[in-house]
């Protein structure tokens, strides 16, 4: 059984990326983080944090560390997942041009690097839809890196942000999130308030 | 369908960031796309694309150059991960050819022979952002002024022997250690002598580290070095030689992957070190002279 915390622990994934930033953006929240590397460190542990990197490494390393049906179980207890850049890829349930699917935790079809290649990173503002309850629409500030396009939202996930051009960088599924840019390196703090504020809930 | 038309690109925070979602991976050294593709298999988070690994640079001397942009393109046709490649330090025109090739990285790099005796490349000049090797902190630090997104430990090359890796991140580290606590007469006075901005050794001191991503790179032969490079404060690896001069390069370079995540984990190191086979013959590195030590070039 969960104990009972005043504030959860939020699990961040740590096989590769950029894991430290987040970490040490839940730090700056004042909740404790930990790096997930082996399903061991899953336990006890109220959210988890998929962060940026290269998800081809990080499915590898994923699978090879058996750490798939530990987080699938993770997320069917109800805890919230975040996914950025690389971690939104790991949460799709299609991927274009072939990949097999990772997680399969959020209704949508994603494409790697769909902006091209390092040159065409960028950063930009955008319209991010509020996620608490006490949410409202606002402008934020994203850096996208070699970022992945939500190509496709299907029946059980909704579109939460989307570029002036229409394309879609962030959709979610209850207490799953996926988002193509990086809010720990800009020091967007909204959403990992969200995952605080959902994994809170969620341990009762 | 490139960055939208409002968008920024090229700005300071994508070209640090790319190097962010490198960390805790290994960048590998491949010379055709075979190579790039078992590199990738094996759980790279980027290829460095060049003509001959540093150890056949070595053995070959001549001089070392760009390599072949149809070479380039095959790797970046063959792979999905970041592709880097390599020009001669000072050489602004081979940096020019491979930003118009779309490189995800150029790598200012001593391991080949060095175009410019007195200028680095003015790194802020370009799009694309660049990765340049280091002994110390002054060095890291004027490359970073100079607009170095990325640094890496320079390490010895081609040399399968970790010493020299060992020695310059340890030298980074103890010098930023060294300037901690002091006031801004001091720090004033250290930047002078690096021939750096203030504000630079100021922030790093501050951070405690430098203040871009920095990998280690030079000599890296087996699982275990890297897990020594991380537990030396290392963001992650490069290994160049150490894999497809190794006996089994697919066994091997999956094994340095596991070891890069894992470098805190005895057990893990213990399994993942198993049976991967003959490592690169390393060299001793009393038996390279001053003057053929490719960490000596740049400045």
């Amino acid at each position: 059984m969960a104990k009972r915390h005043s504030r959860p622990i939020i699990g961040v994934l740590a096989v590769q990326g950029d894991f430290a930033e987040h970490l040490h953006m839940l730090e700056s929240l004042g909740v404790e983080g930990r790096e997930v590397r082996l399903p061991t460190d899953l336990v006890g542990v109220a959210g988890l944090i998929l962060p940026g990197g290269e998800s081809t490494a990080m499915r590898r390393l994923l699978h090879r560390w058996d750490l798939i049906s530990p987080i699938k179980s993770l997320a069917k207890r109800g805890a919230p997942i975040l996914g950025t850049c690389a971690g939104a890829i790991l949460l799709a349930t299609k991927i274009a041009d072939g990949d097999a699917p990772v997680l399969s935790l959020l209704d949508v079809e994603v494409r790697r690097n769909a902006f091209g290649r390092q040159l065409e990173s960028f950063e930009t503002s955008l319209i991010m839809e509020g996620l608490g309850s006490e949410g409202r629409s606002r402008t934020i500030h994203a850096v996208f890196i070699r970022a992945p396009e939500i190509l496709k939202v299907g029946p059980s996930a909704r579109a939460v942000a989307t570029l002036d051009d229409g394309r879609i960088v962030a959709a979610r599924q209850g207490r799953i999130l996926g988002i193509a840019f990086h809010p720990e390196i800009t020091g967007e703090t909204g959403v990992h308030r969200w995952l605080i504020s959902e994994a809170t809930a969620a341990l009762g | 369908m490139p960055a939208p038309k409002r968008a920024k690109t090229s700005t300071w925070a994508t070209k640090k960031g790319l190097a962010q979602m490198l960390k805790g991976g290994v960048i590998m050294d491949v010379v055709n796309p075979a190579e790039a593709k078992i590199a990738e298999e094996a759980g790279a988070v980027a290829v460095m694309a060049l003509e001959r690994v540093p150890s056949d640079i070595r053995r070959d001397g001549g001089v070392a150059r760009m390599s072949d942009p149809d070479m380039i393109k095959g790797i970046q046709a063959a792979v999905s991960i970041p592709v880097m490649a390599k020009a001669r330090i000072g050489h602004e025109s081979e940096a020019r050819i491979l930003e118009a090739l779309d490189v995800d990285y150029i790598d200012e790099s001593e391991v080949l022979t060095p175009a410019d005796d007195r200028f680095h490349i003015n790194k802020h000049d370009f799009k694309v952002p660049f990765v340049c090797g280091c002994k110390d902190l002054g060095e890291a630090l004027r490359r970073i002024n100079e607009g170095a997104a990325m640094m890496r430990t320079k390490g010895e090359a081609g040399t399968g022997n970790i010493v020299e890796a060992v020695r310059h991140i340890r030298t980074v580290a103890e010098e930023i250690a060294a300037l901690k606590g002091q006031g801004e007469k001091r720090l004033r006075a250290a930047a002078k002598e690096m021939r750096v901005p203030y504000e630079l050794v100021k922030v790093t001191v501050k951070a405690g580290r430098l203040p871009v991503v920095n990998f280690v790179a030079g000599g890296i032969a087996t699982p275990a070095d890297a897990a020594l490079s991380m537990w030396l404060g290392a963001d992650g690896v490069f290994v160049g030689s150490g894999i497809f001069k190794a006996k089994n390069p697919a066994k091997t370079a999956a094994a340095i992957v596991q070891a890069t995540t894992h470098w805190k984990n005895a057990k893990v190191l213990a399994e993942v070190s198993a049976g991967l086979g003959e490592a690169m013959k390393g060299i001793e590195m009393r038996t390279i002279p001053e003057g053929e030590r490719l960490s000596k070039r740049g400045w």
